[in-house]
């Protein structure tokens, strides 16, 4: 299968006041065409920086992509040039955000915006853009696209925006899409619309997505593989049908049970009790072990790694042996 | 009225009007936020209300604690009717009727700490002296599952969880016997989420509680609440017990909204009614029935008369001419 996208022990800090925070510390996976891979996890786990990271977004001096690759087809995107990244961004690799009215432009049409992606990277003529944007609107089921092309952002619900912003961010039919928190800010029925929007798109035209997202039932709905962050690191990786019928990690296991379940009746939700650690201050060994319930003494010395367990991977020594991994 | 009933809402209207008056003021436009709702809550239980953004659901929660005050209609609490309140009494009936409200972070004083934030209720409706004060706040902090030094701190020092935890501490301060919770967990991670949910539960049992609970999470209200409202454009279309209500869902609209929960199990694949385009304006909703706009079962008469909230069979109210 065509590889897209390959992350290659990617650490991304940020140096602060307080100290140095690694938002990411470690992260490997792959993504190949027409495929969707699903990263989840809490606030401050560091979802949205890895893919921050994948389109060179992390805002400097004070975040730093300290260490790793990430080869786009084959091509080290930390080794370009800040001119040859804005060829690639929005044209090869674009991103679609959570909040579509902040991320349009409150004072150019829809049309307008589009066109300037398409004017940018394929040098359309204005009016050539024009008619591409009114196909791409009609693409992602705007209704009258002819006329909505010439409206501005307001003048659009927010689950139009959001169509708005998907059509701009396949105007050039990217071979990568970063979608983070697509579906946060909109309403359930609306939510479903897109991402029914965003699993026919994938049909269509195969393009490789990254979803960001904290719920688990979005990614349920749409990814082809799962992968669950914890403090910075992937803690459990793999098919989105094992890590749900069988999640090996306690992090995995703890959310996916915190989900009031509709077709179920209990007193009281299992928890997963206490708190994130604090990005400063992060534990020794394994950094879920402070609220871990299987907690071991290796997990409080010993950092697992990420070990392959049929079918799935997950960084926990209740699958392996607790006398490897790294210290500290 | 029957014994158990604690609050009774009858006829609630909440209409704002909008800044575009017209070129010299005429035609002046109302959005009808909250447009005519008949509910009762019964003492001990959690009801709760669910719809998407702009359904009036928060409006209804605020409106029935005259934190908004309505345009029409009546809030019986105790077979009182708070509408006819002057300012004191209606001062007097807050200690009974409390709020939470959804965000963590903007709803505590910053300047304040936490010994100011959760004692100022004591200030204002009780004689004591500040020892007893502080004992209090100690006893109300332990309950909520925060710590005694916690109390001398500031908000910024703690967590979403945590805050919203001082949050239910504040409003419990008084021992009210009915709160309105704004979706109050909707800003947390799910982790924490499942914490305070259990937390608000216990101290249901606990305290003998009677909660609104108004959320767009369909998972969140089902697991919490006893009965569930479901409000569409500022009217109620379907209020029946939960068990009823999640499995055999009558109103369309219900029914679209709880297909479109994505589960969080792959295995299951619910069928899904999509539905078309948007929620109308409630500044000129639909004639008849609100939703026929987008309703895939809509004839002629939905447009013409407006369906009234009826039983259908134990306590299970459908606002739709074809149930």
């Amino acid at each position: 299968m065509e590889q897209v996208l390959e992350v290659k022990g990617l650490k991304t800090y940020f140096y602060t006041e307080d100290g140095v925070a690694k938002s990411v510390d470690g992260v490997d996976f792959t993504l190949s065409k027409g495929k969707t891979l699903g990263i989840v996890g809490e606030s401050g786990c560091g979802k949205s920086v890895t893919s921050l990271s994948v389109m060179r977004l992390v805002s400097e001096p004070a975040g730093k992509i300290v260490d790793g690759e990430i080869l786009f087809n084959g091509d080290n995107l930390l080794a370009k040039t800040e001119k040859e990244m804005r060829d690639i961004r929005g044209n090869r690799i674009s991103m679609i955000f959570q909040e579509p009215m902040t991320s349009l432009n409150p004072v150019f049409t829809v049309g307008n915006q589009i066109n300037e992606v398409l004017k940018l990277h394929q040098g359309m003529t204005t009016k050539e853009a024009t008619l591409k944007s009114i196909e791409m609107l009609k693409l992602v089921g705007i209704p009258l696209p002819e006329k909505r092309v010439h409206e501005y952002p307001h003048q659009l619900s927010g689950g139009m925006r959001q169509r708005v912003m998907i059509a701009m961010a396949l105007a050039c039919n990217p071979a990568l899409l970063i979608a983070d928190e697509p579906t946060t800010a909109l309403d359930v029925t609306i939510q479903a619309q897109i991402l029914e929007l965003m699993k026919d798109l994938k049909e269509r035209l195969g393009t490789a997505i990254m979803l960001v997202t904290h719920d688990l039932g979005v990614v349920a709905e749409v990814a082809d593989e799962v992968m669950v962050m914890y403090a910075g690191r992937v803690v459990e990786h793999g098919a989105v049908r094992e890590i749900f019928a069988k999640p090996m990690h306690p992090y995995t296991q703890g959310l996916l049970k915190s989900i009031p379940d509709i077709s179920e009746e209990v007193e009281f939700l299992e928890t997963i009790e206490g708190l994130v650690p604090n990005i400063y201050e992060m534990p020794a060994g394994c950094s879920f072990a402070p609220r871990c319930k299987h907690a071991m003494d290796a997990c409080r010395e010993r950092q697992p790694a990420l070990t392959y367990d049929g079918g799935h991977k997950v960084r926990c020594f209740l699958y392996g042996d607790a006398s490897e991994g790294e210290v500290g | 009225m029957s014994k158990d009933v604690l609050v009774e809402i009858k006829n609630l209207k909440v209409h704002f009007p909008t800044g575009d008056s017209g070129l010299f003021g005429r035609s002046k436009q109302v959005v009808k936020a909250v447009d005519g709702l008949d509910f009762t809550i019964r003492k001990g239980e959690t009801l709760g209300i669910v719809g998407e953004s702009g359904c009036g659901k928060s409006t209804t929660g605020r409106a029935m604690l005259r934190l908004i005050e309505p345009t029409e209609g009546e809030v019986l609490f105790e077979g009182r009717d708070i509408m006819n309140l002057r300012k004191g009494d209606l001062r007097g009936l807050r200690r009974e009727m409390q709020f939470i409200f959804q965000d963590p972070y903007a709803s505590l004083d910053p300047r304040k700490n936490v010994a100011s934030i959760i004692g100022e209720a004591f200030k204002a409706h009780e004689k004591m002296s500040a020892k007893e004060r502080n004992e209090r706040v100690q006893e109300l902090l332990g309950l909520v599952g925060l710590r005694p030094e916690h109390v001398k701190r500031y908000p910024h020092e703690f967590s979403g969880g945590q805050r919203q935890r001082i949050g239910i501490a504040r409003a419990l301060a008084l021992k009210p016997k009915f709160v309105v919770c704004d979706e109050p967990v909707s800003a947390l991670d799910v982790s924490i989420q499942a914490q305070v949910v259990n937390l608000m539960k216990e101290l249901q049992q606990k305290l003998e509680l009677t909660y609104l609970f108004i959320s767009h999470d369909l998972r969140v209200v089902k697991h919490i609440s006893n009965r569930v409202g479901v409000m569409y454009l500022g009217a109620m279309v379907e209020i029946a017990d939960k068990q009823d209500l999640y499995a055999a869902p009558r109103h369309p609209y219900t029914r679209a909204l709880l297909s479109a929960i994505p589960s969080p199990n792959p295995e299951i694949r619910r069928e899904r009614i999509l539905l078309q385009g948007d929620v109308p304006s409630p500044v000129n909703p639909p004639s008849g029935c609100r939703f026929r706009t987008r309703c895939p079962e809509a004839t002629e008469r939905c447009a013409i008369e407006i369906p009234a909230l009826k039983d259908v069979g134990d306590g299970h109210m459908v606002a739709c001419h074809y149930r």
